[in-house]
C-alpha cells in the first residue's frame, strides 16, 4: 500500500512538472510510431487486439464509470457490431441481387474476388466498405443499447446486473439459432450456426482497390484501431464534460436529487447505454474484420468479465486508467497467462482454461486492496472513501432512498 | 376522522391566502399501506408570497412535499401549478413545469464542485444536444460558457465564496446555501424549502430570512417554507398552514395562527 502510495505522489509531481498536453502529443506520437518499435509480428497482432478492447472498455465505462451502471452483458453489443460486418461484408447472402450481390465501395481484392470479369464486381452477397459499416454498426449497437437498457431501467444493484447477464447470453444464441430465419422472420440463414461468418471483407480504402493491410504486413491495420481508439477517446471526453456528462455523474450519485434537478432519469441512462452500446459495436465491426471470423464461441460471458475488469482494474470513470486497465489485462491474458501454462504444466492442468477465474481472483484483490483502480477519477476516490468512512450511516441512506423510491421514472 | 375535521372546521376559522393563486393543492391524500401520511389538504399559493407549513415531528410536511414535487404519487387530490395540471407527474417535468426543492436530509452531489452542482440545477433550462456536445459546437460552447458564468452568480446571490470546492467539503450551512443556489438555478417560480435552517446558527438564519425575501421581492419567487424555527416562521411568512397527523388544523396570518388553540395543543399537547 505504501508503495502504491508513493507510486501516486510520484505521478503527481511528474504530471505537475510537465504540461497535460505534452504528456498528450508525446503518447499519441508514441502510439503512431509504435508499430515501427515492434515490427510486424505477434506483439503487433497483439497490440492491434488490444486496441480493440481499449474502445470497448471506454465504451464500457460511459455506462459503467460514467453513469454507475451495471452491466454484465457487455459482450452482446461486441456481437452484434461483429454480425453486422458478418452481414454487410461478407458471402452470407447468396441470393441478394440475383446473386450478383450489392457492392458499396469495397474493391475486388477486400472481398475475394476471384477474378475480374470484365472489371465489375459481381461476386454474391452485401459488401459495404469497412469504413460505413463501422457507421451502420455503430448505429444499429446503440439502438439495441436502447432496446436491452429500457427494460432494465428500473433496477438497480443486483438485479441490474442479473438482466444485463441475461441479455449478454441471449443475444449470442439468438445468432447461433438464425440459420433459418432473424427472430423467426424469413428463411435465410444469418449466421451459420455455431461455424459463423467466414471469411469477412478485409479493410480497403474507399478511394482504393488495394488491401490496406496483410499478414504480412500488420501495420495499417494496427493505425486503423489505432485511428479509431483516438475517436472513442475525443467522444468520451467531449460526452464527460457536457451538459449530458454532468447528468451522468448526478444520476450516479443521487437519483433523486438528480431527478429533481428536472434530468430525465430515462433519457440519461438510455444516452449512456446507447453510446457505450455503440463503442462495443464499433470495436466488434473491427474485431470481425481483423480475426476474419464472426462466431458465437467469440461471444461468452467471460468476454463481459474482462472487459468489465479492465474498467475496474483501471479506474472506473477515467480515461486514461480505463485505457491502462484495458492495455494491462488484454497483455496479461495474451502473454502472462501463457506464461503462467508452463508452471502449472507439472501440476496437470491449463491456466488458460480458468483464465476468467484468474481475472476474478484479480478483481477480488483490486476490491481489497484499491478498489478505486490504478489510476481511479478523483471523484470515484471521493466515492468509495466516503463509503468506507460514513458505512454506519450508509445503511440508513439506503433505507431512506428505498422508501423515497416511489421516485417513478 | 371525520369526526375530527367537523370539530376542525368549527374551532378554527379558516382564512385562505389572498392574491393571484400560483399552485392550487385539491384534496390531497397520500396513503403508505394502512398509514395516512397526508389526509385531503386543501392549500393555496399565491404568486410573489411566502407561505410556511409547519407541524409536529411526522406531520406529513415532507411528505406533502414530495407529493407536490413528484417523488410521490398522491393517492387522491389534484396539483395544480400555474394553470397546468402537475398531479403524479415525474419530478423531473415538475421541475421544468417551474418547481424547485431542497431537501431536509441535504442531497447534494457530493463529488462535485459547489459549481457544478449549480449547473446540474440549470440542466432543463440549457439546449444543446448530443451531437452538438460531441462537435462542441459555437452554440454548446457559449451556452457552457454563460451557464459556468450564471452558476456563479447564482453562488454569490446566496453567499457562498468557495466555489470551487466540493460539496462534500464544504461547512453544513454552506451546504444549505448550495442546496438553493442549486435550486434557484432551474430559474423556479415556486421554490419549496425543506427545513432550510436545521443546523444554522442564528445569524445565519437570519442572512437566510433576508435572502428569501429578497428572492420574493427582486425575481418574483413564490417561496414554500417547512420550518422548525418559529421566529424564521412568524417573521417572514405572509401565511402559515398548520400540518397535524396528515391533516390540515389551521391557516392563516402569523398572527392567527400563534393565536390558534388546536395550533398550541398540537404543539405542546393537550391540557386535559
Amino acid at each position: 500500500m505504501r508503495f502504491l502510495a508513493s507510486l501516486r505522489s510520484g505521478r503527481d509531481t511528474v504530471t505537475g512538472m510537465i504540461p497535460g498536453w505534452v504528456l498528450a502529443v508525446v503518447l499519441i506520437v508514441f502510439a503512431v510510431i509504435f508499430p515501427y518499435l515492434v515490427g510486424s509480428g505477434s506483439f503487433l497482432d497483439a497490440s492491434t487486439q488490444t486496441l480493440a478492447y481499449v474502445i470497448m472498455a471506454l465504451g464500457l465505462n460511459i455506462v459503467v464509470g460514467f453513469a454507475g451502471l451495471l452491466d454484465l452483458g457487455y459482450v452482446a453489443f461486441y456481437a452484434i457490431g461483429a454480425f453486422v460486418i458478418g452481414w454487410f461484408g461478407s458471402q452470407q447472402f447468396p441470393d441478394v441481387n440475383g446473386g450478383k450481390g450489392i457492392h458499396i465501395l469495397a474493391s475486388d481484392r477486400a472481398t475475394f474476388q476471384p477474378k475480374l470479369s470484365g472489371g465489375r464486381l459481381d461476386i454474391a452477397g452485401i459488401h459495404i466498405n469497412f469504413f460505413i459499416v463501422l457507421f451502420i454498426a455503430m448505429a444499429i449497437t446503440a439502438l439495441w443499447g436502447v432496446l436491452l437498457g429500457a427494460p432494465t431501467l428500473r433496477l438497480r444493484g443486483d438485479y441490474l446486473a442479473i438482466v444485463t447477464l441475461a441479455f449478454g447470453e441471449i443475444v449470442p444464441r439468438v445468432f447461433e439459432n438464425s440459420t433459418s430465419g432473424l427472430f423467426g422472420i424469413g428463411s435465410t440463414d444469418f449466421s451459420h450456426g455455431r461455424q459463423g461468418i467466414t471469411p469477412i471483407d478485409k479493410i480497403n480504402l474507399p478511394w482504393s482497390h488495394d488491401l490496406l493491410y496483410s499478414d504480412a504486413n500488420l501495420k495499417p491495420a494496427y493505425w486503423v484501431a489505432l485511428g479509431m481508439v483516438f475517436f472513442t477517446i475525443f467522444v468520451n471526453r467531449r460526452l464527460r464534460d457536457s451538459r449530458l456528462g454532468r447528468a451522468w455523474i448526478a444520476v450516479r450519485e443521487d437519483e433523486v436529487a438528480a431527478a429533481s434537478m428536472g434530468i430525465n432519469l430515462v433519457r440519461t441512462k438510455l444516452w449512456a447505454y446507447a453510446i457505450g452500446a455503440a463503442f462495443g459495436g464499433f470495436a466488434g465491426v473491427f474485431l470481425g474484420t481483423y480475426n476474419n471470423t464472426v462466431n458465437v464461441d467469440q461471444f461468452e460471458f467471460g468476454f463481459s468479465v474482462f472487459i468489465l475488469a479492465m474498467v475496474i482494474v483501471g479506474g472506473m470513470g477515467n480515461i486514461w486508467g480505463v485505457i491502462v486497465g484495458a492495455v494491462a489485462l488484454s497483455m496479461m491474458n495474451r502473454y502472462g497467462l501463457p506464461q503462467l501454462n508452463s508452471l502449472s504444466e507439472p501440476l496437470g492442468f491449463d491456466v488458460t482454461s480458468i483464465s476468467f477465474g484468474i481475472f476474478g481472483f484479480f478483481l477480488l484483490i483490486m476490491m481489497v486492496l484499491r478498489p478505486e483502480g490504478l489510476i481511479p477519477s478523483g471523484r470515484r476516490r471521493l466515492e468509495l472513501r466516503e463509503a468506507e468512512i460514513e458505512g454506519s450511516e450508509d445503511t440508513g441512506a439506503v433505507g431512506d432512498m428505498s422508501q423515497m423510491y416511489e421516485v417513478r421514472q | 376522522m371525520s369526526d375530527q375535521q367537523q370539530s376542525g372546521g368549527a374551532a378554527v376559522a379558516s382564512s385562505p391566502p389572498v392574491g393571484e393563486t400560483l399552485m392550487e393543492v385539491t384534496g390531497v391524500s397520500k396513503v403508505f399501506g394502512g398509514l395516512v401520511a397526508v389526509n385531503d389538504v386543501n392549500f393555496i399559493v399565491p404568486r410573489k408570497a411566502i407561505v410556511s407549513l409547519i407541524g409536529p415531528n411526522g406531520a406529513g410536511k415532507t411528505t406533502f412535499f414530495n407529493c407536490l414535487t413528484g417523488l410521490y404519487r398522491p393517492t387522491t387530490g389534484r396539483v395544480n401549478f400555474d394553470g397546468t395540471d402537475i398531479t403524479a407527474k415525474r419530478p423531473d417535468i415538475v421541475t421544468q413545469a417551474g418547481i424547485a426543492r431542497t431537501f431536509q436530509n441535504i442531497k447534494l452531489f457530493r463529488t462535485m464542485t459547489a459549481t457544478e452542482n449549480v449547473e446540474v440545477g440549470m440542466h432543463p433550462r440549457l439546449r444543446s444536444r448530443v451531437t452538438g456536445m460531441i462537435l462542441r459546437t459555437p452554440f454548446v460552447r457559449r451556452e457552457e460558457k454563460a451557464a459556468r458564468e450564471r452558476a456563479r452568480e447564482i453562488l454569490s446571490s446566496v453567499g457562498l465564496k468557495r466555489m470551487d470546492e466540493l460539496a462534500m467539503n464544504l461547512p453544513y450551512g454552506d451546504q444549505r446555501r448550495l442546496e438553493i443556489a442549486r435550486a434557484l438555478a432551474s430559474e423556479p417560480k415556486l421554490l419549496l424549502l425543506d427545513e432550510p435552517t436545521a443546523g444554522m446558527n442564528p445569524q445565519e438564519s437570519e442572512e437566510l430570512r433576508t435572502l428569501m425575501e429578497r428572492l420574493r421581492t427582486e425575481q418574483d419567487i413564490s417561496i414554500l417554507l417547512i420550518e422548525h424555527d418559529m421566529k424564521v416562521v412568524m417573521n417572514v411568512s405572509d401565511h402559515i398552514t398548520v400540518l397535524d397527523h396528515g391533516e390540515k388544523i389551521a391557516e392563516g396570518s402569523p398572527q392567527e395562527v400563534r393565536q390558534n388553540p388546536r395550533v398550541i395543543e398540537a404543539y405542546l399537547g393537550s391540557q386535559a
